[in-house]
């Protein structure tokens, strides 16, 4: 239990200071809240029909930022090698690696995103369903990106292939969050879209971790 | 327990069986394309949609083949990553693209057909969405695959991916139940039987069993290809070394 906890510590701190961590993420959101006005127009009814919706994509984009380094760094140095030859199993190890980015990335974008959204003129009754969803999809995204991170490892352009895999699998929260938050703001039922969502993130943190070991063990093969 | 795969997993029986299976499942899908097409144009027109619902037996077949080739691609895919077995490899390796060409006819034709009979080339449903991601999954399999410069590093990764896809055939099969959906739902396996007359089902099934023979003999073609290809590689490392 120790073992895990100074794993998870390592691994949030790594996330936290090496790279810029919350920093470069919440810096690229704030990056692309601000080009979406100038981009489709600052008319405030048209941006507040799409703030929820840009303020959750953009989210899904930031995510994808910091994947490419969270095995790529103890890769090339060599944790990785001490990692698997550790008691802890490696998906245990994998797993927490996951939690740790969730913890130091995703939580700091989640208290960012309903800033975002009001901002692109979203109603302030939305900001908690706001943050719940970054919150839950924030694990899905991490957990699903670790798998698209191991798998790319030691490929030539990592960072741009970890994207090319992972989107397609960003897609079923990102419609179910999205789902979510349009259904509140048109007053209809939501719980159904945050529900899915929180299964899907479920789903990845059980089956992503043996997905993403295997993939370890291939690269250090 | 699974006679064909074991026969054919010695590389010489594959080789010899594929050379002469290849050929004839050309032959069986042109023959079974043919008399499908026919009984198509044969066919008259639907009350509803009129002879737009020839296409039809182009894009269910396509639609079907996108799915069946996922599951053959990932079957393949976890042979090799159990048994590690080089023809389960190249198996997956020759299914991709063909997978990926029939997601796009499906698409295509899909889109086409769909712009006379609902209005629009393209609608954000869960049905269509869910078969874009099931092209992007193949195009990432390939693009996974071509990154890797390790052969055998790159095909077990590639077969991680292959498995972890798997979790979006289902939706793909189930989005017009689960969601409302401008897509209709099945009407051709249904526990109450068909949906459809016979004088459409007939061309549908000869066109979707001509589809599955065309891919049995492209596979095949692919993997002999893969097989010569790795033969070659194997020659050209010993003719460098001597």
């Amino acid at each position: 239990m120790s073992r895990a906890l100074a794993l998870l510590r390592r691994e949030t701190a790594l996330a936290w200071g090496r790279g810029g961590g919350p920093l470069v993420s919440v810096g690229f959101y704030a990056g692309v809240a601000t080009l979406l006005p100038l981009a489709i127009g600052p008319e405030p009814a048209r941006l507040v029909a799409v703030a929820p919706g840009a303020a959750w994509v953009a989210l899904a984009l930031a995510a994808l930022l910091s994947l490419d380094r969270l095995f790529e760094r103890d890769y090339e140095d060599g944790a990785l090698d001490l990692l698997v030859m550790s008691p802890t199993p490696l998906e245990i190890t994998c797993a927490i690696k996951c939690l740790g980015q969730w913890i130091a990335t995703a939580a700091p974008l989640a208290l960012a995103a309903p800033i975002a959204a009001i901002a692109l003129g979203a109603e302030p009754r939305l900001a908690p369903l706001i943050f719940a969803c970054a919150l839950v999809g924030g694990l899905a995204f991490s957990f699903v990106g670790g798998i698209g991170a191991a798998l790319s490892l030691g490929a030539r352009r990592g960072g741009l292939l970890t994207a090319v895999i992972v989107l397609p699998l960003f897609v079923p929260p990102v419609i179910f969050g999205g789902g979510a938050l349009d259904a509140m703001a048109g007053g209809l039922p939501w719980a159904s879209g945050f529900l899915l969502l929180s299964a899907y993130a479920a789903g990845a943190m059980a089956l992503g971790p043996i997905a993403m070991a295997a993939a370890c063990r291939n690269a250090l093969s | 327990m699974i006679p064909a795969p074991a026969f054919l997993s010695n590389p010489e029986r594959f080789m010899a069986f594929s050379r002469w299976a290849a050929p004839m499942f050309g032959a069986l899908a042109a023959g079974l394309g043919l008399a499908g097409l026919w009984l198509g144009f044969a066919a008259p027109e639907d009350y509803q949609q009129g002879d737009t619902v020839r296409i039809m037996f182009i894009h269910v077949p396509a639609a079907y083949m996108s799915m069946f080739v996922y599951a053959c691609l990932a079957g393949a895919s976890f042979l090799s990553l159990i048994f590690r077995h080089a023809l389960a490899d190249a198996a997956a390796r020759a299914a991709a693209p063909l997978g990926a060409a029939f997601t796009f006819l499906a698409l295509v034709t899909g889109s086409l057909w769909g712009r006379p009979m609902w209005g629009t080339w393209w609608e954000w449903d869960a049905r269509m969405t869910s078969v874009l991601i099931l092209f992007l999954l193949y195009v990432s399999y390939m693009a996974l695959r071509a990154s890797l410069d390790d052969e055998t590093k790159a095909a077990r990764a590639a077969a991680i991916l292959a498995l972890v896809g798997i979790v979006n055939l289902p939706v793909v099969k189930f989005s017009v139940d689960w969601w409302n959906s401008l897509h209709q739902g099945a009407s051709v396996f249904r526990a109450d039987g068909p949906a459809m007359p016979p004088i459409f089902l007939w061309p549908l099934g000869l066109m979707a069993l001509a589809y599955t023979a065309a891919f049995g003999s492209l596979w095949l073609v692919g993997i002999r290809a893969e097989v010569w290809r790795r033969r070659a590689e194997a020659a050209a490392l010993r003719a460098a070394r001597s």
